[in-house]
């Protein structure tokens, strides 16, 4: 691995950009959360346009507002949530690479066309690894540019590989792998345990309700809001939770479970999101509307398997 | 009636594309402990680099493996020959003894006064509750390195505070229900706050990282605010809550 150089300083935090790799495993036995990319389909193409492997760090920004400065060459890709960012004040493109000078300053505004955009940078951003991982989780204190979980804020320095600034094959990400993530969105759920619990009302309408996507969204889990769905079981003792899992509380609205949820939880669950379903609920907005698809193991592991062979 | 209460334990149950969650018991038992630490270590065995996280818990174990290199079906069969081979382990297997040095005093623990109130029982003699049993981890979960300790005596059971606090300041000592934990970071949280030790729960720089690991026994050491210093705790006092 070549030395770590400033690649690019913040002028300008927006509300939240942090840097992620694959996610932190291995240690949730330890209380500690898996972190990664909320959606990782946009993380894994950002990292694959410039040449990266699966796993690169790369810079997942919420909402935009953030303005950084390259304080050398760098060849960059952005990909995911359209948050109209532009190279000094010109459009730039997403879902390529992209050439850009010294000096120049890329610049994401605001949400237009999904929430979160990944910026990788050719042989990815370097940080020191905490627990194995560069993922930064802000409530654990762990990661990051930093290390110690903070997102970026002005004056804050991005390390890169001394390769950063080399030239890579010109690409687009076909059209298909570029979702348009306003429309309403299809989220497969392989159903679990308890769903046998949920009353048949409360069944048919969890797979036939159009749920909205709750303010109250972060990268601990975000909340939809539709009918009441009561279960049976209204707590249980606290066990081990994965990435998606769909929670359903007492007040009978779900919660659907992203990367940085807390390791163990007591509420019953409708099942769990698949990871691409999951990465795809991360880049709706509040207010947007979702609907939950039930699916069988085998069609799930059909498509994460042709997504990740993809990324090899 | 719930359909549950008719299907035998253990048994496996889908968690995802890529986990299995192994249900072994249906209640909180320190019983349970040789059963999860054994199942824990085995089936990191029986997995071997296909694994990506073990989530032991209570009465229950996440197996979380890669499905691109293992398929799920396989790996269903590999935990039921772990469950269908498995033994708990002896009482001396595992388990450390950790004691915790804690001061305790209601500048720190400001429910100690209520617990004494609700037990009818004198500030000293909470003290002497909490500290004389050895507790053993239950979980782990929360935040890294929390570890939920029981069971507490029957006298000390709480509920929850009704608003939970912005702030818990490092190393408080805290009860809720029948169990006990230590906040190991400075986090928001609703237990009820008794003293503060000055171990240090999660030190990234540790081996292992975690203090306390499942099945671990822990004893509460009372000790005066000069020791608790010695030792390098904060004695700070609780910021007013707005």
């Amino acid at each position: 691995m070549t030395a770590a150089v400033s690649g690019l300083s913040v002028r300008r935090a927006g509300p939240l950009a942090l840097l992620q790799d694959a996610g932190r495993f291995g240690v949730r036995q330890l209380g500690v959360t898996q972190g990664g990319p909320a959606d990782p389909h946009a993380w894994a193409w950002a990292n694959r346009l410039v040449g990266n492997p699966w796993g690169a760090a790369a810079l997942e920004i919420t909402v935009g507002g953030i303005e950084l400065v390259a304080e050398r060459g760098l060849t960059v890709a952005v990909a995911g949530a359209d948050l109209g960012a532009t190279l000094d004040g010109e459009a730039l493109p997403g879902w390529r690479p992209v050439a850009i000078r010294e000096g120049q300053v890329l610049a994401f505004a605001q949400p237009l066309n999904g929430l979160r955009a990944y910026l990788a940078v050719v042989g990815g951003f370097r940080a020191e690894p905490v627990l194995g991982s560069v993922a930064c989780v802000v409530r654990e204190g762990l990661g990051g540019h930093d290390g110690l979980g903070h997102k970026l804020a002005a004056g804050d320095s991005l390390r890169v590989g001394e390769e950063a600034g080399r030239a890579v094959p010109p690409r687009e990400a076909p059209e298909a792998e570029r979702p348009d993530y306003r429309g309403a969105a299809r989220l497969a759920l392989l159903p679990g345990a308890q769903i046998g619990e949920f009353r048949g009302a409360s069944l048919f309408d969890a797979f036939n309700a159009a749920w909205r996507v709750d303010d109250r969204a972060d990268r601990m889990g975000v909340r939809l809001t539709g009918p009441l769905l009561h279960c049976r079981v209204t707590s249980m003792i606290s066990e081990g939770i994965g990435l998606g899992a769909v929670q359903v509380p007492p007040d009978g609205q779900p919660i659907a479970l992203l990367n940085d949820r807390q390791t163990i939880g007591g509420y019953p669950r409708l099942g769990a999101l698949t990871p691409l379903a999951a990465g795809r609920l991360a880049q709706c907005l509040p207010g947007q509307e979702v609907r939950l698809v039930a699916v069988a193991r085998e069609r799930a592991l059909a498509d994460y398997r042709r997504f990740r062979a993809a990324f090899a | 009636m719930t359909g549950q209460v008719a299907t035998p334990l253990p048994r496996l149950e889908a968690a995802g594309l890529d986990a299995w969650l192994i249900r072994l018991f249906d209640a909180i038992d320190e019983a349970n402990l040789p059963w999860l630490t054994a199942l824990t270590r085995q089936c990191e065995a029986a997995l071997g680099a296909d694994l990506v996280d073990l989530v032991p818990s209570y009465t229950t174990l996440l197996v979380v493996f890669d499905p691109l290199k293992l398929d799920p079906e396989l790996a269903r069969r590999r935990l039921g020959e772990v469950l269908a081979g498995l033994t708990p382990d002896a009482d001396t297997v595992g388990g450390e003894i950790r004691e915790l040095p804690t001061w305790y005093d209601e500048s720190v623990g400001p429910e100690l006064a209520l617990l004494a109130e609700r037990a009818g029982l004198s500030v000293a003699a909470v003290i002497d509750c909490h500290s004389e049993r050895l507790y053993r981890v239950f979980a782990l979960g929360f935040a890294p390195g929390f570890a939920f300790m029981g069971l507490l005596d029957e006298r000390l059971e709480c509920p929850r505070l009704d608003t939970p606090r912005q702030r818990v300041p490092l190393g408080s000592v805290a009860v809720a229900g029948r169990q006990t934990a230590v906040y190991p970071a400075v986090t928001p949280g609703g237990w009820n706050l008794i003293g503060r030790t000055s171990a240090r729960l999660f030190d990234r720089g540790r081996e292992g990282f975690s203090l306390l690991r499942l099945g671990d026994r822990v004893r509460f050491v009372p000790v005066d605010r000069a020791e608790f210093e010695r030792q390098g705790g904060d004695p700070h006092p609780m910021e007013a809550e707005r």
